[in-house]
């Protein structure tokens, strides 16, 4: 009881006080957490796009495979990222392995599959809305795909959402490729599950609220896009 | 006036699923003037339409315009029976047809205000196209078929949810539509309608055309049993 006691006080400290690990640590996480979203997101929204308004040979197989992705453990993703990076592995020569873009590398891999399955989800809900009206007006599959996105992009930025909060909160992956290196590779999951592990509840605790905060914003913003998507607002 | 016609059809049949929706069909247009297919329900109207316009299959025969398939299909549009509502403001989704061609934002913005003034949806050109009503989003399908001025436009039951006057002014759009040179083909369960607009007709049963020709004389003096018993409301098989 004293040690929780103890622990949150400090953490509200730290977190007052703007403790510079804490910021450092903060920082970074979301650096690579951003920087896998922009690239996940670049792929996943068209390929759910795609999937959405053609019907081609292997779509099936992608939809497979999107979904088998998606029930991968992020641990698994991790080491086969590991595989591939490591000196003797395809990739080893760019010595990737224990650095913040391996971690980038991983949560690509992790949070892609959620955003297109999402994406795809919405926007074949959409297509089959503007189906007719887009065949009738002699549409190409760029356009059609380009007005599918610009009409669903509430539910496009939803989907995003949802695979920043899954990337955020990620640790497995991030643990086995980033290594969890002090001022180069640790971020907020990993450094809370090393400073559990050596009993320094402050910092842990300090940098859990500062997860449960991002989840919850992440969570309010989706409540609101849902929100004012059902209300028909643009 | 246009390349579009004579459209010639021999021989069309569109299937789904191995079952015969429409056809065999053979058909001859011309420009101008408008066609009004009428039926019972699950006749094949809305069918015969879609073959027409290319958004359904042709499993045989053949549809043939006076130009190649591309700019055949440029020159047309269609307003479904259930309008498509695209999840944008009442102007954007006027324009959408205009961007499509490459037309610049703010001109083709502006002659979605112009149509919007035609069709009586001036006050709506910033709502979202979601929110309106039945009557409102029919009438913003058919301006935004319109906005391209096609030489043929499909109808598949225009005025459906429509109340009198909104049907009347739809009328009035169509009457001067087809003055400025559009050709109609449309379905419709209203035997008032067909008969204000129709220059010929034909008259669907079982996915076949079952009579047609001229309006004056369809109504006047349909030669089949069934359809006059069509039009004096009676149940046709
Ligand atoms: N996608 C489809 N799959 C299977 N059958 C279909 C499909 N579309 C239409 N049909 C069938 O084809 C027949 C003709 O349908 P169609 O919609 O053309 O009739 P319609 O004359 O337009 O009827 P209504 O007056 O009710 O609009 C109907 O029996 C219908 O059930
Ligand atoms: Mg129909």
């Amino acid at each position: 009881m004293g040690d929780l006691w103890d622990g949150l006080s400090q953490a509200f400290f730290l977190l007052v006080t703007l403790d510079a690990d804490l910021v450092e640590i903060t920082l970074r996480s979301l650096r690579v957490t951003l920087t896998a979203l922009v690239i996940a997101t670049v792929i996943a929204l068209p390929l759910g796009a795609l999937l959405a308004v053609r019907r081609f040979r292997m779509r099936r197989f992608v939809i497979a495979v999107m979904n088998a992705l998606m029930g991968l453990p992020p641990v698994v993703v991790g080491l086969i990222v590991y595989l591939m990076l490591s000196r003797s592995g395809p990739f080893g020569v760019f010595g990737l392995l224990f650095t913040p873009t391996a971690m980038i590398v991983a949560q690509v891999i992790i949070i892609v599959p959620l955003i297109a399955s999402i994406a795809h989800q919405a926007l074949r809900e959409l297509w089959s809305d503007y189906h007719d009206l887009l065949l009738s007006l002699n549409t190409n599959h760029v356009q059609r795909m380009s007005a599918l996105l610009w009409d669903g992009r509430r539910a496009l930025l939803t989907a995003s959402l949802a695979g920043f909060g899954r990337a955020i909160g990620e640790v497995g992956a991030i643990m086995v490729v980033g290594g969890n290196i002090d001022h180069h590779t640790r971020v907020l999951t990993t450094a809370i599950a090393l400073e559990t592990g050596k009993g320094d509840f402050a910092l842990a605790l300090a940098l859990g609220f500062v997860l449960i905060g991002l989840a919850i914003a992440v969570n309010l913003a989706i409540h609101w896009l849902t929100q004012t998507e059902r209300e028909g607002r643009w | 006036m246009s390349a579009l016609f004579p459209l010639i059809v021999e021989a069309a049949v569109t299937r789904r699923h191995g079952k015969v929706l429409v056809g065999p069909v053979d058909l001859t247009l011309d420009a101008g003037g408008a066609t009004i297919v009428i039926g019972p329900n699950g006749a094949g109207k809305t069918s015969l339409l879609r073959m027409l316009h290319g958004i359904a299959r042709l499993h045989s025969g053949r549809i043939e315009w006076a130009c190649d398939q591309d700019t055949a299909r440029a020159r047309q549009a269609f307003v479904f029976q259930t309008p498509v509502m695209l999840r944008r403001t009442v102007q954007d989704n006027l324009a959408y047809p205009l961007r499509l061609i490459g037309m610049r934002r703010t001109e083709s913005r502006a002659k979605a205000a112009e149509m919007a003034a035609r069709i009586g949806l001036e006050e709506a050109l910033g709502r979202p196209a979601t929110v309106l009503s039945g009557g409102e989003r029919q009438k913003l399908a058919l301006g935004r078929a319109l906005i391209r001025s096609p030489d043929l436009l499909f109808l598949d039951e225009p005025c459906a949810s429509l109340d009198g006057r909104a049907m009347r002014e739809v009328e009035d759009i169509l009457t001067t539509a087809v003055r400025d040179g559009t050709r109609l083909i449309m379905s419709t369960h209203n035997m008032g309608q067909a008969k204000r607009l129709a220059s010929d007709v034909v008259f669907l049963l079982g996915g076949k055309i079952h009579e047609q020709g001229d309006a004056k004389s369809f109504f006047e003096t349909p030669s089949t049993a069934q359809a006059r018993a069509f039009l004096k409301g009676d149940i046709v098989e």
